[in-house]
């Protein structure tokens, strides 16, 4: 008995798609175990299936050398697998507490869980509050409770499907030590991820999927990121072209002194925050997760009011008081982070969340009330094909596309309206290298064509590749925006810490 | 061995359509069990109950009659569920309708052309609209749960129907009776003969044509309009509404006017035919009982209109198992009650599947 885990040639369709074919994993105790492939390369119905939530179509697993069924998560569970999905199962409304005992097995008592839980997440490093409502957590903050969730339970094997795509460059850092101890200990760990330089660090093996298909298995040590890439992609990757030019033109959005109060006793209060992004030009602004992100994103798209109009300007026109609707008939287009349940309505299909953020835009889709299913599929065809979204039906419900995929639509639908301004959070959030370099370039290339472009990540590798300008948000502040090219990560991270609060309250006192 | 809930990977699309169906066979044979119970030859007592409604033309009619406020209510009510705007008071809302519709015969009882049927219709669906305004004011102005607000204004309105009849409107030549003057004339609905007599007449009243006519329009709403859209997508996923512009506060006042106006039109229709003047008992229930409909019929204005039907014979077979089997007409409440409970209970099996687990879990277990 070698691994603990063995899927073999294990197949799944859905409808006339071969999502796995054939796909063989083995996985011994105590291995980092990663496990790449595109966007709808079929990672997450293999590791669902591992986890008793999907049934495969044909083959078998074994667990510790034993062939095995596993009929539901609960039955996963109890042989020793936990995981951390890429799309939560959280309830908004419960405490983290409430929500970690939900998944405990038989009776508990909350007082002692949450001390399990205090003293899981510090011996981690995965810092959380018991008694947070999870409503106001950030994703970043969200994803911890599923790790400690999983953490609490003793796993032998953990999947993890995308962790790290959501954290900031710290965090990442807190998790590798995390998995890196949790190996030691003789865990073994099914890693998903499409950042590929982390996964050379960390992982002791690499499976690699292709269509459904394994096509190899490597030890990533020995390979390069542009390597491994290659193998998943089977070509190059495209370089992402900013091409900076100075040739920046009017202010499309400014942002004058923006406040807006917390709603919640976990969310950030925005303190002053001015920007001003010019046509032709990517500002980004970087930042911790949970440092203000969201409720920016609310106040600008329009999600939340502003106390005064002035507070935000598009194209010079004060907005604060409009709703999203007048912004986006502005010209202006919104990417939030979360995209199930956010972005799109899951139950829907494509077709059907084109109408979601375009219904007042444009005149095609509603006719005197009535929407139009024929305009909606036409513009959401186009997206899928100018931003290569891979599904296995013509029209299907958004939750059954891959992460990456439903990331392309949900950006794409909005690039397709040539925006005169885009605010756009976590862009390329769980999107595959090649995906990414196309969605990347698609927001150079709308900045260039004299649009202003926001955008608001926490990937620095992505904020230097497409950023003319960079702030820092820390706190709910905002630092100045400095041009890209007198920056470093070294010097984000001392704004991240919060070098600009001191600044400005020296300011404030000398005033 | 114990049975357990199994949370399913993905929604079945089966169950979803079969559960209305097992929930009513369910219904039927605990019906057939307390029948049993009683002494009573379970099948034959099914079939007056459930059968023999539909026998006579006499019967279809009354069918008709009472299907047709189920059905208004239950689709107003399944669009506002749709949209998580839990109105639960529609009994409430028929009374104030029929309440404030009154008040034109009440008043002019000399009033008669043909805008008095007009008005009072309108006054119907604003009485309705007005007393379901109520709790929807308080949810968005101080966030209070419009299940409880909205339940109780029932009681709260009904009582003062109450009090009206027995004092201020009560009708002088009336014996001391908590009745208002009879309506005549143009205060009463026009009837229109459905299927001529050589099949055997059936007559309806305006109020039918009112129920088909919201059902279609509100199946045509949900179906094809942006308002449609707006209400499904808060119902399903409130984030997503509020990043696409809807506002929720618009949409809690929408439901409860359109469920309420509704529920008022019922109201003045029932006072306007079957019952003929204001009095306490206007309505069988048919406020709650609507609640049941709108969830048979899959919160669909067309699936109300179906669950209508099968609510209304339960009604009408109360009417008939009391005549011929001697039981109490509350029989049929028992009934409704069973079926809601039934369906509630079956619609978990969209999202769960039942297993049962041995005292050796094994292999048997695998594959469900
Ligand atoms: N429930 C489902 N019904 C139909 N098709 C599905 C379903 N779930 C996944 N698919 C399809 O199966 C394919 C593989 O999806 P999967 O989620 O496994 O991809 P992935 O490798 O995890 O991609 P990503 O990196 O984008 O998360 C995709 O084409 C997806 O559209
Ligand atoms: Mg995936």
């Amino acid at each position: 008995m070698d691994y603990l885990l063995e899927a073999l040639h294990v197949t799944k369709v859905f409808g006339t798609l071969k999502a796995n074919d054939g796909v063989t994993l083995k996985v011994k105790p105590g291995e980092i175990h990663a496990f790449l492939g595109e966007n709808g390369a079929g990672k997450s119905t293999l590791v669902k299936m591992i986890y008793g939530a999907l049934q495969p179509t044909s083959g078998e697993f074994r667990w510790m050398g034993k062939a095995v069924t596993i009929p539901s998560p609960a039955a996963a569970r109890k042989l020793g697998i936990g995981m951390v999905f890429q799309h939560f199962s959280l309830f908004e409304a419960l405490t983290v507490a409430e929500n970690i005992a939900l998944a405990m097995p038989g009776a508990f008592d909350m007082k002692k869980l949450s001390g399990r839980i205090a003293r899981v997440s510090r011996d981690y490093g995965l810092p959380l509050e018991p008694t947070a409502v999870v409503a106001d957590l950030s994703v970043g903050e969200r994803q911890r409770i599923e790790i400690v969730r999983c953490l609490l339970q003793e796993p032998k094997l953990l999947i993890m499907d995308e962790p790290t795509a959501v954290l900031t460059p710290q965090e990442a850092d807190q998790l590798f030590i995390t998995l890196a101890r949790l190996a030691s200990e003789g865990c073994a760990v099914i890693y998903i991820s499409h950042r590929l330089e982390e996964v050379k660090r960390l992982c002791h093996n690499a499976t690699i999927l292709r269509h459904g298909k394994v096509v190899a298995n490597v030890d990533p040590t020995r390979e390069t990121a542009a390597s491994l890439a290659k193998l998943m992609v089977g070509g190059d990757i495209h370089v992402v072209k900013s091409a900076r030019e100075d040739q920046r033109g009017a202010t499309r959005l400014k942002l004058d002194r923006l406040r807006l109060s917390a709603d919640g006793p976990f969310a950030v209060e925005l303190r002053n925050v001015s920007l001003d992004v010019k046509a032709g030009e990517v500002v980004a602004i970087a930042g911790v997760a949970g440092n203000g992100q969201s409720e920016l994103f609310d106040a600008v798209s329009g999600e939340r009011s502003l106390a005064q109009a002035a507070m935000l300007l598009i194209d010079g026109k004060p907005m604060g008081h409009d709703g999203v609707n007048a912004r986006r008939n502005a010209g202006a287009a919104f990417v939030p982070e979360e995209r199930l349940g956010h972005g799109a309505v899951p139950a829907f299909t494509l077709s059907q969340n084109v109408v979601l953020t375009r219904h007042s835009s444009d005149g095609a889709l509603v006719k005197s009330g009535m929407v139009s299913s024929g305009g909606a599929s036409g513009v959401s065809q186009r997206v899928i094909k100018d931003y290569d979204v891979r599904k296995g039906k013509p029209d299907p419900e958004a939750r059954s596309l891959s992460g990456g995929n439903l990331q392309k639509f949900v950006v794409g639908r909005e690039l397709d309206r040539r925006p005169g301004v885009l605010v756009i959070n976590q862009p390329t959030w769980g999107v595959d290298a090649g995906a990414s370099a196309t969605i990347r370039q698609a927001i150079v290339d709308l900045a260039r064509q004299g649009s202003a472009v926001l955008v608001i990540s926490q990937d620095l590798d992505e904020i230097f590749e497409i950023a003319d300008r960079i702030a820092v948000i820390s706190r709910g502040q905002l630092s100045e925006a400095y041009p890209a090219s007198d920056l470093t990560p070294e010097k984000i991270g001392l704004l991240m810490a919060g070098a600009h609060e001191r600044k400005e309250m020296a300011h404030a006192a000398r005033a | 061995m114990r049975l357990v809930l199994e949370k399913r990977a993905e929604a079945s699309g089966r169950m979803a359509i079969l559960s209305p169906v097992i929930a009513i066979a369910l219904t039927l044979i605990t019906g057939g069990i307390i029948f049993a119970l009683r002494g009573l030859n379970p099948f034959s007592a099914l079939y007056v109950f459930f059968v023999e409604p539909l026998t006579t033309s006499w019967s279809i009619e009354q069918l008709i009659v009472k299907a047709a406020p189920l059905a208004m209510i239950g689709a107003g009510l399944a669009v506002s569920y749709m949209a998580n705007v839990w109105n639960i008071g529609a009994e409430g809302q028929l009374t104030a309708g029929a309440i404030v519709g009154s008040a034109i015969p009440v008043f002019f009882p000399e009033f008669q052309s043909p805008p008095t049927l007009a008005l009072m219709l309108s006054l119907g669906v604003i009485g309705g609209m007005a007393w379901a305004a109520i709790p929807a004011f308080l949810k968005n102005r101080f966030g209070t749960n419009e299940i409880l607000t909205s339940l109780m204004l029932v009681y709260v309105i009904q009582l003062a129907l109450d009090w009206l009849v027995r004092g201020p409107w009560r009708d002088p030549k009336g014996y001391n009776f908590p009745k208002t003057i009879a309506f005549s004339d143009w205060q009463l609905l026009p009837q229109f003969q459905l299927l001529p007599p050589s099949v055997g007449p059936i007559y309806i009243n305006l109020g039918a044509i009112f129920a088909v006519a919201a059902v279609v329009a509100l199946a045509f709403m949900m179906g094809r309009t942006l308002k449609g859209y707006e209400l499904r997508v808060q119902g399903i996923a409130p984030r997503a509404g509020r990043f696409a512009g809807f506002s929720r506060e618009k949409t809690v006042w929408f439901c409860f006017l359109l469920s309420g106006g509704l529920a008022g039109l019922a109201g003045i229709c029932e006072v306007m035919s079957t019952v003929g003047q204001l009095q306490p008992g206007i309505s069988p229930s048919y406020g709650f009982t609507a609640i049941i409909v709108a969830f048979l019929g899959r919160l669909n204005p067309i699936g109300a209109l179906v669950a209508a039907f099968a609510l209304a014979i339960s009604y009408l077979g109360g009417e008939s198992a009391q005549v011929a089997l001697g039981i109490s007409d509350k029989t049929a409440r028992v009934f409704q009650g069973v079926l809601l409970f039934y369906i509630l209970a079956c619609d978990s099996l969209i999202l769960y599947r039942l297993k049962i687990i041995g005292r050796t879990p094994g292999p048997a277990e695998a594959k469900a």
